[in-house]
């Protein structure tokens, strides 16, 4: 067994992951020394180091408005696609109904349809129902969005949950409300967590369905990007998307774990 | 254990109505009966076995009964209430289960305490039955660990202690020692006997293994194709078995085929004359396809020349294999048609030996045959 044949395949195989890994990361992190920059316009290699456009960040309305309603309506759209699909996991993988494959298709339709098709559609109903430009109009659009994300996730816990202990919950005494309270939902309760991580996140960093449904007075984070960009170009929108990017990993991060430590027989 | 079994049959009848009735149960899968109607009453504080290979039905009458299979025909009492439309967390039954089915996110004692809280017990109350329940399984040190920090044999003890702690009207089980080992399964069998006989609790069990069955039963219903095929003891079943399927099912057994010809059944082997079994016989037309069964020990071997002594049957073979099995000595015969038979000599008793090659007979006693119906009847 002399690994003479191994070693350049190896070799080979470790480089090309350690590119893979680069070309996908690397334009992410490229972003995060160009916030750091001492200039006034947004390039790379940055010149000089400093915080300035950090601190622009935090003081200017623009920013800041824009910090707290992406964080709202990210935390909205979290809860409301949690319970939204779970309710709907439920029925899919457990109900018995006609057409159910349809009603399947219907709800994860979100992730296939064009995400600019869809935001022309909720714009022209928001409009008419005039809530385009408020927290609600884009908690619901996202909660349409990030609904997919929960019912893919809790539907493999229920899946891969023994339905032999929901049997054994009414054998006990336990209505059909109690059995998914003290037993089905504790069970499958890191797959709706993982759900409403990637409902936040998703919201988060929604882009195309927002610059519909914002206006100048309402706007979120990735909108407020979107307008400095073309219009002003200062490395404020590197500090921001560094920000962003440290609340995904920290967010996927912490889901991680917790998934890690939930009790999973 | 046998004087033991028929008082605990006869003071549950004594007590009136039994504890479960099914009458007339079906199940239908598509167009395929699982069960295709089951009759069966149990009375208070009997241990019933519900036997047979998998797909006999045993599981989903079981299921039935706790009311998670919802019958396609037929009636379910228990304790005389018709329970037939009530749904499984009204029944009041308990179950164990093949794989424990303990909540994985509670510990033991928050296992065993689920039922009494669904049952809205008080605090106090629920902890002391909760303590009861551990002490009854003999594992009063466990109650704070989780499942998964338990063997096999003490989860299915938590299992056990949680479906008993509620006093159910009925205790069902479903091949609750299919998944473990076999010194741990016979431990587990007397314990299980022991703590239901202790608490007086009616019990149906659901397995597949007949030595099971045999040891804990007060009586066993075998299934057999959706259908109970025989209900009775353990010695009922050995001894008397109805059928080919039970004769062939519950213990080895050497089976003679041929034709009822009044008294005897006649073959191109021989003519056996069969004992007193009226039942049997009047349930079968005179010429019809009959068989005699007759368990290996209570075959004999004699020489193929002499005379048969008045009132046994013989058949010639011829000896083809000698295992020496410890306590018994076992023949393997083969008979002048080519079928295989077998014998079970208690050793110590001063028979003569056989050796392989020998020609010999076959001889029972004639009562110690049983009068079966044949094949294609």
């Amino acid at each position: 067994m002399t690994d003479s044949w191994r070693r350049p395949i190896r070799i080979g195989l470790i480089a090309f992951g350690v590119f893979t890994i680069i070309f996908l990361i690397g334009p992410s992190l490229v972003i995060v020394p160009m916030g750091f920059s001492a200039g006034s316009i947004l390039e790379f290699p940055p010149r000089g180091f400093s915080l300035q456009w950090y601190q622009k960040m935090v003081t200017d309305p623009a920013w800041t408005s824009g910090f707290i309603n992406s964080f709202e309506v990210a935390v909205a759209t979290a809860i409301c696609a949690s319970i939204l699909g779970t309710m709907a996991a439920l029925g899919l993988t457990r109900g018995k109904f006609p057409l159910k494959s349809v009603a399947n298709a219907f709800i994860l339709s979100p992730l296939v349809v064009p995400a600019v098709v869809i935001a022309i559609g909720m714009f022209s109903l928001f409009v008419r129902w005039k809530i385009t430009g408020s927290i609600v109009g884009l908690t619901l659009a996202h909660t349409a969005l990030a609904v997919p994300y929960v019912v893919v996730s809790v539907s493999t816990s229920l899946r891969s949950m023994d339905r032999n202990l929901e049997m054994a919950a009414a054998n006990l005494g336990a209505n059909p409300v109690r059995t998914f309270r003290h037993v089905t939902l504790p069970l499958i309760m890191p797959g709706v967590f993982a759900g409403a991580v990637f409902a936040f996140l998703s919201s988060w960093d929604e882009v195309v369905v927002a610059i519909f449904l914002t206006t100048t007075k309402f706007r979120t984070l990735p909108t407020v990007m979107w307008e400095q960009v073309r219009q002003v170009i200062d490395p404020t929108v590197a500090a921001v998307a560094t920000v962003l990017l440290a609340t995904t990993t920290i967010v996927l991060t912490l889901a991680l774990v917790v998934r890690r430590q939930a009790p999973v027989r | 254990m046998t004087g033991q079994t028929s008082g605990r049959t006869a003071s549950g009848k004594s007590g009136g109505k039994p504890a479960l009735v099914l009458r007339g149960l079906e199940k239908m899968f598509g167009d395929v009966a699982a069960v295709a109607g089951v009759d069966l009453e149990v009375p208070e504080g009997e241990f019933l076995t519900l036997l047979g290979p998998s797909g006999s039905g045993k599981t989903t009458t079981l299921r039935m009964i706790a009311g998670f299979t919802v019958q396609s025909a037929g009636t379910i009492e228990i304790d005389g209430v018709d329970v037939t439309k009530v749904p499984p967390h009204k029944r009041d039954v308990g179950m164990v289960f093949q794989n424990y089915a303990l909540f994985p996110h509670m510990t033991a004692a928050e296992n065993i305490a689920f039922p009494l809280q669904m049952r809205k017990l008080g605090k106090t109350e629920t902890r002391q039955k909760t303590a009861d329940a551990l002490k009854l399984v003999k594992l009063e040190a466990y109650g704070p660990r989780y499942p998964r920090q338990m063997s096999g044999g003490q989860q299915q003890r938590i299992a056990l202690a949680r479906a008993v702690v509620f006093q159910p009207r009925l205790l069902l089980m479903d091949e609750p020692l299919g998944a473990l080992d076999k010194k741990l399964r016979e431990a587990l069998q007397l314990e299980i006997m022991h703590i239901s006989r202790q608490l007086g609790a009616t019990v149906i069990y659901v397995t597949h293994d007949q030595e099971e069955a045999l040891v804990m039963s007060d009586r066993i219903a075998i299934f057999h194709d959706g259908k109970i095929e025989q209900l009775g003891s353990g010695e009922d079943l050995y001894e008397r078995p109805s059928s080919l399927f039970v004769a062939d099912f519950i213990g080895e057994s050497n089976i003679l085929h041929g034709t009822l010809d009044g008294g005897a059944v006649r073959s191109d082997l021989g003519t056996w004359r069969i004992g007193d079994a009226p039942a049997a016989r009047a349930a079968l037309a005179a010429k019809s396809a009959a068989a005699v069964v007759v368990r290996p020990e209570r075959l004999r071997i004699i020489a193929a020349t002499g005379d048969v002594p008045a009132g046994v049957n013989s058949v010639p073979a011829k000896v083809t294999d000698v295992l020496y099995l410890g306590s018994t000595r076992k023949y393997e015969l083969k008979l002048a048609n080519g079928q295989g038979a077998s014998v079970r000599h208690q050793l110590g008793g001063g028979e003569q030996e056989w050796r392989q090659g020998d020609d010999v007979r076959l001889a029972w006693d004639v009562e110690s045959g049983v009068l079966v119906a044949g094949r294609g009847v």
